[in-house]
């Protein structure tokens, strides 16, 4: 088997965001300057920590800490194999750019306790590199909750009734999820007697199929919920009255890519792709991701707020990694693995962008955006690339995932699939391209300004990185962050195993 | 049958007894009542317990003579009354005791508190104190 | 003098207790100080019974050298030094904060009151050390009465309450004394070890059927068990903030403790299965106990009064996990012993706090809470958040045992009413949450000058509740969160060994 390294790395990345926050807390709103420098010292630390993982994890290794057995046979534990290296490399990349941008935004905007904004942020960002490196079921379980309540305040954070009900709602719709994944977990317990995650699945030959089926649904559901599967995805474009650094890391990177990042961990790591050929679900779920795909795609159509119309635009790609990791053929689930990341940079730079344009302009309406292009060449231009991407368009990452997503369906002969993968491609454009025709080439409103006015600087350049990223990846998919080399390794434990 | 009642009388006192402190304490309306209703409920158990603990025929206290090393002794378990029961209701007296004095306590602060005793009276009482309260809220 | 730890267990606080009106008397501020001292001698007694029950396993202490089951046997146990801890440790945090609330609150009264609340501890360690049934209903009633006298010192409505309790709660003790004079006649025995060993040969006898009976119903009045629940809410809600920190964590919780004693001790799992359905009658009253229990506190307004409700739904909890009968199940149970009494006396700490500021309890006057109050609202939020089964508080894990416990007995229903009441929680204390971290203004905000600017809360001056208040809530606030990751060892250490091997 895979040799196992012994270290407290993967501890020491969850508890250092943990930790800035506390200090976050300490230090509060009288120090802006010292509370922030503990927020970006944390970011890097973190980012230093997890990138220190990739050789050991690209040379076959396992890096594990254990800490407490919490039920026989059961242990808080951290383990880092490439398909969670992937997720706690995203996550601590993007928080980066992501925390120069939160200063940014809330300092332009004058936003309120900031303090318990920062602290917040830094605990989902525990809780969620918590979930990338969760050893099994239960510690994955823990952190997930974590973050559930993490995020809470943040959505709620202005306060007012639109962000109140949009909270509510997406604690009705992610604690309910909580208790189901509660039951599914606590049954697999008492039916395999271990939660440890096992490439390729441990609950084979556990149970009859029925209640297996049962269990997959209960699963597919809690973890569902954040990944904004429908018909549980309700709540994710209601959430969209966070701040938007909130919905750049949080609701395209870190919380609907947990709910993703479990639901695949759970397809296959608890039930590995044999049992779910045996079982044969993994048509009606092929089919539940499909059907999001496109009813994402028309009903972000429809959308003239901008952050609902790229909260369905998630939507629809969060159901795209499904579809492919369900179709089960290697190229299929490189390609959605691979789209976890690649998605990652694309639709931060995206909600970047949105907030950019809102913090400098207050419009945070598709209808409002005629001719800002001239105003905010920077930003559109980091928009024009991450929506290409998004659509697939090439040089950008996007494409590369589109592209093993399509090779995988075929590999799997279900050209219905790649007809839907395709689909969505058209209606990216369909819905991306609007926008920035509007930005660069209808006639300006009157109250854009003539001369090049941006965002602040701190604002500018982190989505401007951002989206040289995701230029850089589609060029050369294995640069710096070895995303593809990681991909390659957790494809090959999974099929391999 | 009936002399399997009358035979188990003792049993039958303690149960309508019991059954009597219980009606009290359910069904009458004012408070002191219901503390009597407590009492007798008690009483009934302490009744039960010293009944149980009694034997007809000349049984007597159980001081043994002329034992030797502490070890078991013959004895004739006729002749001895077992005297466990009745001092264990004598803690149960006492216990009973307390509690009517702290039922009582209570009495007299609900009485200074609503001039009554009357359940009903100071439900009413309440609801009038609490109505204005009310009030207030609504508006 | 460590053979004689069980006896001073209760000597200590019992002594203490007579000990502090005298004080009282003459010096009413050394009063507080003596009664302090005794309870931090009990919490040590407690953790020195803890190691040494650890190390060498069950101790059996002959009170007077009389040997069982002539004389009264203390039993001290893996069970018992849990709950002992529990009682001395809750009741020292519970003290911590009572003496400066009722400086303010009954000036002249203290030591009478330092009294009462020794007494409470004597009763409450006394039920869970004694290995006798009749001493077991003395101290029952030694607790019970302290606890009338604390209940009845509260606010307006608390001598009706207390009156009401009293009756009730003495309708309680008779059926338990009851039952242990019908056990006592079959079996001439008192002691629960002499009596586990002598009942098998009768468990189909009617009369121990009966005693069995009336012991179920005696405990479940003392724990709340719906629908004997009904004493609960009012005494609770009136008692005042420093009785009630010391009574709601732990008399529900000693009375489950008894409970699991009757029916994993004195009797064996053989009887609660075999002879009778208990186990099944005890699990659907519990699923009405948890159910009911949260849909009342969804009607409360006052803050004081949802948790006793609360209180009501934990009950359930407990007594489903026993219900089960299985291992998990009853490891969920006493787990979640431990673990709700922590909680439940966070929050009435929390309650505890608020009352000597001078906040309404009403749930819709707590705005701005967060501001005036952050760090009790922050030892509140973990609290709540335990409540609601959210990682990583304890909350949480005695709320997994549960669901294991159930979904190994096949019993669906109850892992589903397990789950429905988290989320019944959840609603419950995140609308106290939003309302304290949310709501702008202090309460009154009927008009429309909440909206003046957006966040109207930056006037709200810090008020925190002083530092030998706020100590014991943070404590049990870091215990909550501690006790969760750490429940896997305590489960090994102790709780494993509380579980009937047949299990």
């Amino acid at each position: 088997m895979t040799d196992t390294v012994i270290s407290t790395r993967p501890l020491l990345a969850v508890l250092v965001s943990f930790a800035a926050g506390m200090l976050i807390l300490a230090t509060g709103d009288r120090r802006p300057n010292l509370r922030e420098g503990w927020t970006i010292a944390a970011a890097l630390i973190k980012f230093g920590l997890v990138v220190s993982m990739i050789p050991t994890v690209l040379a076959g290794k396992v890096i594990t800490c254990r800490l407490l057995t919490l039920l026989p046979g059961v242990e808080l534990v951290f383990r880092v194999d490439a398909f969670g290296l992937l997720f706690g490399v995203i996550a601590a990349t993007l928080w980066i750019p992501t925390s120069f941008y939160s200063i940014g935004y809330v300092r332009t905007l004058n936003e309120h306790a900031q303090s318990r904004y920062f602290f917040a942020f830094a605990l989902c960002l525990s809780s969620a590199v918590g979930v990338a490196f969760a050893g099994n079921l239960l510690t994955l379980l823990i952190c997930y909750e974590v973050l559930t309540i993490a995020t809470w305040p943040l959505v709620i954070h202005h306060e007012d009734g639109a962000a109140i009900m949009g909270g509510r709602k997406y604690l009705v719709y992610t604690l309910t999820a909580g208790t189901g994944l509660l039951l599914a977990t606590v049954v697999t317990y008492s039916l395999a007697g271990t939660l440890d995650f096992t490439p390729g699945g441990f609950l084979a030959g556990h149970a009859p199929d029925g209640l297996l089926m049962l269990l997959f649904v209960l699963f597919i559901a809690g973890f569902g919920v954040k990944a904004g599967i429908m018909p549980f995805h309700e709540w994710l474009p209601t959430a969209m009255v966070a701040p938007t650094p909130v919905s750049a890391l949080l609701h395209a990177v870190a919380v609907v890519k947990a709910g993703v990042f479990g639901c695949v961990r759970v397809l296959l790591f608890v039930f590995g792709p044999n049992l779910l050929r045996e079982l044969g679900i993994w048509q009606a779920m092929a089919g539940v991701a499909a059907f999001t795909v496109v009813a994402a795609g028309l009903l972000a159509l429809g959308q003239d707020h901008l952050k609902r119309r790229l909260a369905f635009s998630t939507i629809n790609n969060l159901a795209l990694i499904l579809l492919g990791v369900t179709l089960l053929s290697e190229n299929a689930i490189r390609g959605g693995i691979l789209h976890i990341a690649n998605h990652a940079f694309m639709k931060i730079t995206l909600f970047f962008c949105a907030g950019a344009i809102y913090a400098k302009t207050h419009k945070d309406h598709v209808s409002q955006l005629d001719g800002l292009g001239r105003q905010m060449p920077f930003t559109f231009a980091a928009f024009t690339i991450a929506a290409m991407g998004l659509s697939g368009i090439p040089p950008v990452n996007g494409f590369i995932s589109k592209w093993f997503l399509c090779l995988g369906a075929v590999q799997a002969g279900e050209l219905l699939f790649l007809f839907v993968i395709l689909t969505s491609a058209m209606l990216d454009v369909a819905f991306f391209f609007p926008i920035i025709f509007n930005g660069f080439f209808r006639e300006p409103r009157p109250d854009v300004a003539p001369r090049i006015d941006e965002a602040p600087l701190i604002m500018v350049i982190p989505l401007c990185a951002t989206a040289a990223f995701s230029v850089l990846f589609g060029i050369m998919p294995d640069a710096v962050l070895h995303f593809f080399s990681i991909t390659t390794h957790a494809v090959q434990q999974v099929l391999g195993g | 049958m009936l002399e399997y009642v009358i035979a188990k009388y003792n049993y039958w006192v303690y149960v309508i007894l019991m059954m009597i402190g219980l009606y009290a304490m359910m069904g009458k309306r004012n408070l002191v009542k219901k503390l009597i209703g407590m009492n007798i409920f008690q009483t009934s158990i302490i009744l039960f317990y010293v009944s149980i603990g009694v034997k007809k025929g000349g049984a007597t206290v159980p001081i043994l003579e002329g034992h030797g090393h502490g070890g078991h002794q013959a004895v004739d378990v006729a002749t001895i009354l077992n005297p466990l029961p009745h001092v264990l209701m004598l803690t149960a007296i006492v216990v009973s005791i307390a509690t009517t004095g702290v039922a009582l306590a209570a009495l007299i602060l609900i009485y200074r508190r609503y001039g009554t005793l009357e359940e009903d009276e100071i439900i009413a009482a309440r609801r009038a104190a609490a109505a204005p309260k009310a009030k207030d809220q609504a508006s | 003098m460590t053979a004689q730890l069980p006896a001073l267990q209760i000597a200590i606080p019992l002594l203490g207790a007579f000990i502090t009106p005298l004080i009282g008397w003459h010096r009413p501020r050394l009063a507080g100080l003596w009664a302090l001292a005794v309870l931090a001698g009990a919490a040590a007694l407690a953790v020195a019974l803890l190691m040494q029950v650890t190390a060498h396993g069950p101790i059996s202490y002959h009170l007077g050298n009389w040997a069982p089951p002539w004389g009264i046997a203390y039993a001290v146990d893996h069970l018992t030094v849990l709950m002992l801890l529990l009682i001395t440790g809750i009741g020292l945090m519970a003290f911590l904060q009572a003496r400066p609330a009722v400086a303010v609150s009954m000036p002249g009264r203290e030591p009478y009151f330092y009294t009462l609340f020794l007494l409470q501890v004597t009763g409450l360690s006394g039920i869970v050390i004694t290995g006798d049934m009749f001493n077991l209903f003395v101290f029952l009633e030694i607790s019970s009465l302290s606890g009338y006298a604390l209940i009845a010192l509260g606010e307006d409505g608390a001598p009706l309450a207390t009156f009401n309790y009293i009756i009730i709660g003495t309708v309680g003790a008779c059926f338990y004394l009851l039952g242990v004079g019908y056990l006592y006649i079959v079996t001439g025995s008192l002691n629960m070890a002499d009596l586990a060993n002598l009942l098998p040969a009768l468990y189909h006898s009617k009369v121990v059927l009966v005693a069995f009976a009336f012991f179920t119903v005696g405990v479940a009045i003392k724990m709340g068990l719906f629908p004997l629940h009904t004493w609960m809410p009012d005494a609770y809600t009136t008692a005042p903030a420093p009785a009630s920190a010391l009574i709601a964590p732990l008399m529900t919780k000693v009375a489950a403790y008894v409970m699991i004693r009757i029916m994993f001790t004195v009797f064996r799992p053989e009887f609660d299965i075999g002879v009778i359905p208990v186990a099944t009658i005890l699990g659907w009253m519990a699923v009405i106990a948890i159910l009911v229990g949260g849909i009342k506190a969804l009607a409360q307004t006052d803050l004081k009064r949802m948790l006793t409700y609360i209180m009501v739904a934990e009950v359930g909890y407990i007594v489903m996990g026993i219900s089960v009968m299985n291992r998990p199940g009853l490891t969920g149970a006493i787990l979640h012993i431990m673990n709700d009494a922590c909680m439940v006396a966070c929050l009435f700490l929390v309650i505890g706090a608020l009352a000597h500021k001078g906040i309404p309890r009403t749930i819709s006057e707590l705005g701005s809470l967060n501001r005036k109050m952050p760090f009790t609202m922050a030892a509140f939020v973990v609290a709540a958040l335990s409540m609601c089964g959210l990682p990583p508080a304890c909350g949480f894990f005695s709320k997994w045992y549960l669901v294991q416990g159930t979904v190994a007995a096949g019993q669906w229903v109850f892992a589903g009413t397990l789950l429905v009441s988290s989320l019944i929680n959840a609603v419950l204390f995140f609308r106290v949450i939003e309302k304290a971290y949310l709501a702008p203004g202090g309460g009154h905000g009927h008009d429309d000058q909440q909206h003046d600017d957006g966040h109207g809360t930056a006037n709200v001056v810090r008020d925190e509740a002083p530092a030998a208040m706020l100590a014991p809530i943070l404590i049990m606030a870091a215990l909550i969160l501690v006790l969760g990751p750490f429940s896997g060892t305590i489960i090994d250490a102790v709780i494993s060994h509380a579980v009937p091997a047949a299990f």
